[in-house]
């Protein structure tokens, strides 16, 4: 699943939305929304906790070798192992590693962003690893076998039709198009799973430096059955999930439910602090940490795009995004969709295959005004913008030639007063073929990119005689 | 002491709403404000900024303020994203000690959106307009929630005698337009707006208005796309028709 794309088509894509995408997206993000303005409405002190939130991230990222350092040493102490994994690769053969050592047969797994970015699930599966995911949401979109749409419904874009569909011929059971029963299905099929997998697998919301320990916070109970059934537990985790101590993960648990689902805590938030300790304790025989860097480091070395990192993946931004929600996840090309997706994906895998990403948007700033970490998106994709137009020091310009050229004509013509006038009295006089009503309904290419969708307001530019009149 | 203002009209503004740019100097004389227009004025550079081209824009940028440098006077436009271009932005593409930083940093203090300036600068709420007229109104984003005005054109039309405000459902959601994103990504725009439309005839309201040159275009485009006689109007139309005029000036669509 979501194999590292080497060229991501988001206006290719857009041109052929499945039609029940913006339906299905729009009533889940919409009921988030609303819950979440409801949690906001109960809490005067919002916005103090979103500044407080983001100066922490920003405060974890800026000393971030300290506090991994601090993690690590306690994580070990708890008597986990850690492994570093540079890039996907590492941490792909790091985790394959572990479970050939434990002669794993079956792993289950937690949603997990970080193993989606890593593509885990065909690594597992080509090494002979049967692999089932538990969340609901992820568990059908793996028997879909596509990538998540939604950074917490994976399969936020599928009806409970389709979902029955797929079940009576992926599992070949009987489905009705019925929530509770479709969850029944899963539930049982999952079931065995959990009590004969060797490996459990999860990703993580947080790392608390202080004590070692892993959070993961869902709304199924198989995160703890993930975690605590098999001998074996692998996280994959991202760097920058890592939160100096428990007073500040307080501040970022306050903020996730409520931004992600408009719940004041989820369901399940665990923390586990290592393997168990004594027979007849909870949890696993080992634990294993694997800290994905996989180009957060690189990351961190920009000041402006730095703030990317602060993400606590609430998928809040997405959920309050119209392109988003017209257009769906897939279009994002890979793992991670939305305005988050648009500033972490060309970041990640570089402004030549993920260029299209920083322009998907209309710079609308809702996303912005929502984060719970307050990150400055728009300001994030207009940096990244001029990456792709103009270059700079993190990489070469990437854009076509020519639409650097025209840009340099352009400031040019606007830049001169007189030949910016001249132009205003040629305009209406040059389009006036193409005028009817006050309106121009279709225009010769490249003004038909605009025409196709709507027509274009008629060129009539007289202020300037107007106020000469008028002052004479 | 009159107040001395200087027009900025914005190249959108320019080319398809002179009877806004109009309107906004009679309200202003009205209210006892004088008027400068400084002749040199072209494009703010916001849309090659926007697009990535920071370097392109930091030209047009430096010949903005040259131009309106000239006068100590505030800067007034009927767009809330070149304001916010000018006042956000502008300070951004030059390095910090640089004299160009310094003057982008003053002068970003006294450029202002129409509303924000009647309504924080002048102190005035109730223009003495009358518009009997069912209207709803469609918040630009960069008026809203780049320049945080949130209250000011609303305060405004709701002193407009005879007006009738109908609320717009999901009135603060982008219509689309979003500069150059309307023609890279002219499907994504297009579902956008017409989902902006639907909700605006739906409203039961005669006619929708906004503050900003780029959503009435992209608004007012999609209503006649979608077959409806009903308008797009700026903020300002409404604001300078009076019992005297009769109401709208015929202007853009
Ligand atoms: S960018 Fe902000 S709103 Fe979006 S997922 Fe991350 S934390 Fe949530």
């Amino acid at each position: 699943m979501s194999e590292r794309p080497t060229y991501i088509k988001f206006g290719e894509y857009t041109e052929h939305i499945p039609a029940n995408i913006p339906a299905a997206v729009q009533q889940a993000t919409g009921r988030f929304l609303g819950l979440r303005q409801m949690r906001v409405s109960e809490m005067p002190q919002w916005e103090e906790l979103r500044q407080a939130a983001s100066n922490i991230r920003l405060h974890t990222l800026e000393n971030l070798d300290f506090y991994l350092e601090k993690l690590e040493q306690n994580v070990r102490a708890a008597g986990g192992q850690v492994h570093w994994a540079a890039d996907a690769a590492q941490a792909r053969a790091t985790v394959l590693e572990i479970a050939k050592e434990h002669n794993v047969k079956l792993a289950v797994k937690v949603k997990s962003m970080a193993t989606e970015e890593i593509g885990l699930n065909h690594a597992l599966e080509a090494a002979g690893i049967q692999t089932y995911e538990t969340d609901l949401g992820e568990f059908i979109i793996q028997l879909m076998g596509t990538g998540p749409s939604h950074i917490i419904v994976p399969a936020v874009h599928l009806k409970k039709e389709e979902i029955a569909e797929l079940f009576t011929q992926k599992l070949g059971v009987e489905a009705p198009p019925d929530p509770v029963k479709l969850t029944a299905i899963a539930r049982a099929t999952l079931r065995e799973k959990f009590l004969s997998a060797e490996m459990g697998v999860s990703g993580g919301n947080f790392l608390v430096a202080e004590t070692g320990t892993l959070v993961i916070v869902t709304n199924e109970g198989n995160g703890r059955m993930c975690t605590t059934m098999p001998d074996l537990h692998v996280a994959v985790v991202g760097i920058d999930k890592v939160v100096p101590d428990w007073e500040t993960l307080t501040v970022l648990l306050k903020l996730l439910a409520r931004s992600a689902t408009g719940q004041k805590l989820s369901t399940y938030t665990a923390f586990i602090s290592g393997p168990r300790r004594a027979a007849g304790e909870n949890g696993p025989k080992e634990f294993h940490l694997v800290l994905l860097d996989n180009g957060r480091s690189k990351i961190l070395q920009d000041p402006v795009a730095r703030e990317t990192l602060k993400c606590i993946r609430c998928g809040c931004c997405l959920n309050v995004c119209p392109v988003y929600k017209n257009v769906g996840g897939f279009a994002y090309g890979w793992f991670i969709s939305g305005p988050v997706g648009a500033i972490f994906s060309p970041q990640i895998l570089g402004t030549e295959a993920a260029r299209e990403l920083p322009f998907a948007s209309s710079l609308c700033g809702a996303c912005a005004d929502v984060c719970p970490v307050k990150i400055p998106i728009p300001k994030i994709l207009l940096h990244l913008r001029r990456r792709v137009v103009e270059g700079d020091e993190f990489a070469p310009a990437s854009a076509p030639l020519m639409v650097r050229a025209g840009a340099k004509l352009g400031t040019f013509a606007l830049g001169v007063p007189w030949l910016y006038r001249f132009g205003t009295r040629l305009l209406p006089i040059f389009t006036a073929p193409f005028r009817k009503d006050g309106w121009m309904s279709s225009l010769p290419a490249p003004a038909n990119l605009w025409t196709k969708v709507r027509p274009f307001p008629a060129f009539r530019a007289n202020f300037r005689q107007w106020w000469a009149k008028r002052t004479k | 002491m009159t107040q001395k203002v200087q027009l900025f009209i914005t190249c959108l503004g320019e080319q398809f709403y002179p009877t806004v740019l109009e309107g906004m100097v009679t309200l202003l004389e009205r209210l006892g404000v004088e008027c400068q227009f400084p002749n040199a004025q072209t494009c703010c550079g916001q849309p090659f900024y926007n697009s990535g081209f920071q370097s392109e824009a930091g030209k047009l940028a430096k010949t903005w303020l040259q131009t309106f440098g000239q006068s100590e006077a505030p800067i007034v436009s009927p767009s809330g994203s070149c304001v916010d271009m000018v006042r956000h932005h502008y300070p951004e593409l030059f390095p910090a000690g640089t004299p160009e930083h310094a003057q982008a940093v003053a002068i970003a203090q006294r450029t202002y959106e129409f509303t924000e300036y009647l309504v924080h600068v002048l102190n005035v709420t109730d223009v003495g307009a009358y518009f009997p007229h069912k209207v709803t109104y469609h918040a630009s984003c960069h008026g809203l929630r780049g320049l945080g005005l949130r209250t000011e054109a609303k305060q405004l039309l709701g002193a407009v005698r005879g007006l009738e405000m109908i609320p717009l459902n999901e009135e603060e959601t982008c219509c689309g337009f979003g500069g150059v994103f309307s023609v890279v990504y002219p499907e994504v725009s297009r579902a956008m707006m017409q989902n902006k439309v639907q909700n605006i005839l739906a409203s039961g309201a005669e006619m929708v208005v906004a503050s900003d040159a780029g959503c009435l275009m992209n608004i007012g485009g999609g209503l006649r796309k979608a077959g409806s006689s009903m308008r797009a109007v700026h903020t300002i139309e409404i604001l300078a028709a009076s019992e005297s005029n009769g109401g709208l000036k015929r202007g853009a669509q």
